[in-house]
Order: structure tokens, then sequence, then C-alpha cells
């Protein structure tokens, strides 16, 4: 392993020269170590590049770690990776993503990631993108996430992407049955001239779900932000979309919660905001000591926390 | 020791609110500074914290000239301010606050005595966002933890009793009690509360932009409540007070 993808490993996943638990390491399109456990086995895919990975039933407090790493130009990975999870299971899915590139080339990884959750299941599913290294080649990631959540079951998704990636198109689909739990803390950062569309559409369709979706984000420089949430309440349900952004320089940012009932028992409820850094933020660190720039850069390190 | 010598302050639309103010503030003191509204005793305390600069005078902090200074470089020297109205942040924690008010490198048992300073539990707060989510009065307790953990030759409270229920209110009094008996620097406390006048070793009298009066604290608080310069509580409210 060189180099670039050890320290791509460390920014997007817990690796920290091995792994806790099962593990699948992809690298520039091919498989650079997989480790399966008593409870969870990964497979190769039978008709597309990726892996099928199931759990078992009732499997408590293991993980399952599968990044994927670019570590050159002119490369465009594309993998589909379909998690099935047991009924009662309780675990943690890390699946981060790293591009570089130095070449001038472009750099793209794409992965299609579907859930499968069984009744009662819970999991929390990590995904952290990064972008590195220096030269015009453009970093791209575009993760599409789809997810079924059976009777009782509970997603909590933490994404983020926290600099580097040039372009990004993030499409997450989520359907949640009688008594599911949706929960996803979206966290973005993007500066120079990057691109950043979100995408989030989350249907309720059984009594008793809910959703709660949180993006925060900070566009910096002439980079652009699109983000839409559309939540679909066919049941009683209860959902909630927040857009929070910071925004400084040329940056431009659309934040569009849009909220569909198609039931009278459906409580949806949206948020957005968008603004600069308040001047009595900064103002208030400085009297801790702080220079400007070490307050903005402060405020924005915690937003993005 | 803080020196202020003919301060001058106009609003950029020409109300005078500081005319030639000169004071000696001296080292380990709780000084009040009370008087009506628009007598200028908020611009008094964020000209000696920097976040405003007098158009005239100077300031000098241990005989050196601090006026020119801005208030990141007047932290640095020691100069503490609580605001009136604490700032929110979505992201940042309480511990993260305070751990930016301490320097950095403070210890988990150092966190937890700032945060019971001010009557609240470090277990129940730290890992809390200073945002809306909490009342007034926590993030009076939170703001004034922040200046604690300072640890600053000066400290200037703008009316921290301002916008808090009468439950933080008690605990205030009783956070500047102690304070007044262990001083490590110099309490600057802008007030119109005669609790607080109570307890300060002098209080400072502005009114129309300049100093009417000045004198130990014992001395000068009957004329200040009887003058109708400083707010009483209530019966109710002392009884949870002195509680």
């Amino acid at each position: 392993m060189d180099e670039i993808t050890e320290s791509l490993l460390r920014q997007i996943s817990d690796w920290d020269g091995k792994f806790k638990g099962a593990y699948n390491i992809r690298v520039d399109g091919t498989c650079a170590g997989r480790q399966s456990s008593e409870n969870i086995s990964i497979l190769n895919k039978e008709d597309n590049p990726g892996l099928e990975i199931h759990i078992r039933p009732g499997t408590k407090g293991e993980s399952v770690s599968i990044p994927a790493c670019v570590t050159h130009g002119n490369v465009d990975d594309l993998v589909y990776n379909d998690f099935y999870i047991g009924q009662q299971a309780d675990v943690t899915i890390v699946a981060g993503c790293g591009v570089h590139t130095e070449t001038g080339e472009p750099a793209r990884h794409n992965g299609i990631h579907r859930f499968f959750l069984s009744e009662g299941a819970r999991v929390k599913y990590v995904e952290k993108h990064v972008g590195t290294g220096k030269g015009t080649g453009i970093r791209s990631i575009d993760p599409v996430t789809e997810a079924f959540l059976e009777k009782d079951a509970t997603l909590e998704m933490d994404t983020s992407q926290i600099g580097g990636v040039d372009h990004t198109v993030r499409e997450t689909r989520c359907t949640l049955s009688e008594g599911a739990k949706l929960v996803i803390r979206e966290r973005l950062l993007t500066e120079k001239k990057q691109n950043a569309k979100t995408n989030f559409t989350v249907t309720m369709q059984g009594d008793g779900s809910a959703a709660d979706i949180v993006s925060r984000s900070v566009a910096k420089d002439e980079s652009r932000q699109e983000y839409v949430s559309v939540i679909i309440g066919e049941a009683a349900c209860t959902g909630h979309t927040e857009c929070d952004a910071i925004i400084s320089g040329k940056a431009q940012v659309d934040a569009s919660p849009r909220l569909y009932a198609r039931n009278e028992d459906a409580a949806l409820i949206h948020e957005a905001a968008i603004g600069k850094i308040a001047g009595e933020q900064i103002l208030k660190l400085r009297t801790l000591g702080l220079t400007e720039q070490e307050a903005e850069e402060k405020i924005v390190e915690g937003f993005l926390s | 020791m803080i020196e202020l010598k003919n301060i001058s302050w106009t609003t950029p639309d020409g109300n005078n609110i500081l005319d030639d103010v000169s004071l000696i503030l001296p080292d380990k003191k709780l000084i009040a500074i009370t008087g009506p509204n628009g007598g200028g005793k908020t611009t008094l305390a964020k000209i000696i914290a920097g976040i405003l600069i007098p158009q005239k005078g100077s300031i000098l902090m241990n005989g050196e000239d601090i006026t020119n200074l801005d208030v990141t470089e007047r932290a640095k020297k020691g100069i503490a301010f609580a605001f009136q109205q604490p700032v929110r942040f979505k992201g940042l924690t309480v511990r993260s606050l305070i751990e930016i008010a301490s320097g950095g490198g403070i210890s988990g048992s150092a966190l937890c005595d700032y945060l019971s300073q001010v009557g609240l539990c470090a277990r129940d707060y730290l890992d809390r966002e200073v945002n809306s989510t909490l009342s007034g009065g926590e993030m009076k307790r939170i703001e004034i933890a922040t200046v604690l953990a300072r640890k600053a030759s000066v400290s200037v409270f703008d009316e921290p009793e301002a916008g808090i229920d009468i439950w933080s209110f008690a605990g205030l009094i009783r956070t500047f009690e102690a304070l007044r008996k262990n001083p490590e620097g110099t309490l600057i406390i802008v007030s119109h509360q005669e609790r607080i006048l109570r307890i300060a070793d002098e209080i400072i009298l502005l009114n129309n932009g300049k100093v009417a009066q000045r004198g130990s604290g014992r001395k000068m608080l009957d004329n200040i409540v009887s003058s109708g310069n400083a707010s009483t509580v209530c019966i109710k409210k002392e009884a949870v007070i002195d509680g």
C-alpha cells in the first residue's frame, strides 16, 4: 500500500494501520484487501463491479468498513455495493471515499450503495469524502445512496465532504416502512470553483415512521452549492428537513427544502437559512483572544463538526 | 490598573455619549458603573475592551498606552468582556468556547470548575451547542464562565443581570460575591441592579456622558437608590436570592 492510499484511508475511515472489524479496501477499481467476519460476509457482486455484504440477524456492535480510493488521474471508478442487514442487527458501516490526482487528469469515484434493513435493524452509516493532490485535474465523487427500511428499522447516516472535491452530485433516496426512523446529518465544504449538488428524497410509507435531515454547509470563494430535500409523507409520520449554509466571497448557494404531504396525519417541517458569519460571533471570539481569521476558522470548524 | 484619560465618544450621527471622562480603575477591586439609560455605561465598557475606539483621549493599562490596540490585542493583554446579549453559535459547543477562552489545553476538571462556578453541571452542558436551544439565563451563565476561564487581569461585565430569570439572577449574585472574595483581577460591572451595586467596592455614576459621582460602594448606594438610578428587587426575589 503506497503513501497516497494510506493517507486517504486515514482521512476517510477509522483505519490506523488496520481495521477493527470486517473490511474491503478498494484502490483504483481493484480489491486491495478483504476480511469477512463470522457475522459479516463480504462477497463479490455477480452482475456488476462491487460487493454484496450480508450481516446476520442479531449481530450487535460490529462494524464493516469499505473505503474506496482513487490514487491517480485518468481513473473513472464505478462500484455497486449492496448491504443486507438482518433483523435486529445493530452495526456501524463506514464507506469513505478519497480521490487523488496530481497529473492534471481527472479522477472520479461513483459509488452506488443500496441498504436493505430488515425489521428492527439499526445501522449507523458513516460516509466521508475527500479530494487531495495538486494540479488542475478534476476530482469528482458522485455517490448514490438508496435505503429501504422495513418495520421499526433505524438508519443514522453521517455524511461529510470536507474539502478538495471539485465536483459532486450526491443522490440519496430512502423509503421508510411502519415505525422506521431515518436520521441524516450532512456536512459540506466547498471552496475555489468547486461545485456540489445534494438531492435527498425520503418517502415515509408506514405509520409512525420519522425522518430528520439536517445539512450544514460552508461555501467559500466562487464555489456553488445546490441543496434539494424532498420529504414525502404518505402515512401518519413526522418529517423535518433543515439546510443551514454559511456563505462567503462570491459563492452561491441554492436551497430548496420541499414537503409533500399525502396523508392528513403527516406532520412535516422544513427550515433553511443562508448567510455569512455574523460579525458579533467574530467579535465574541476576538474578545477571547482570537484574531479575525482564527475566529472565522473556529466558527466554520464548529459549524461543520 | 486601568486609567482613562479625557475619553470622548460620539455616535456617527453626532450624539455625544462620553464627554471627557477621566477615571482610574484600581486593581483587585469590584467596581460598578451605574447610571441612567443612555448615560454612557455600555460605551465606556466597550471602550475598555477595545470594541469601540474613542475619538478623543487615551487608555492606559498598567501605565502602557493601549488606546490603539484592537479587541484581540487587548484580550491578549488580559482584558475580558462579557456581552450584555451573549452571542449564539451553531455548532460551537460550550466545551470549545471555554477551551478557546482559556487559551487551550484546559483539563476536564478545570472546565467543570468554571461551569460549576456559574451553577451549571458540566455533564449536562459541555457538549451542548451554544445555540438557540439554551435559555437566556443559561447563555448568560456560559458567557460569564468564558470570562472566568480567561483568568484576565481586567474583566468587564456589561449588564450581567439583563434578560435573565430570577433563579439565574440569584446564582449570578452568588457568583459575583464569590469572585469578590477572591479577586484575581479587577472586576468592572456595568449594572442598574442594586443587589450588584451592594457588593461593589466602588461605584461610579455616569450621567449624560460624564462622571456624576464616584465613591465607596456603601457610601454611594443609598444616594443612588433614593435618586432612582438603581433598580431594586422585590421582596419575593430577595427571598430567592438570599435563600
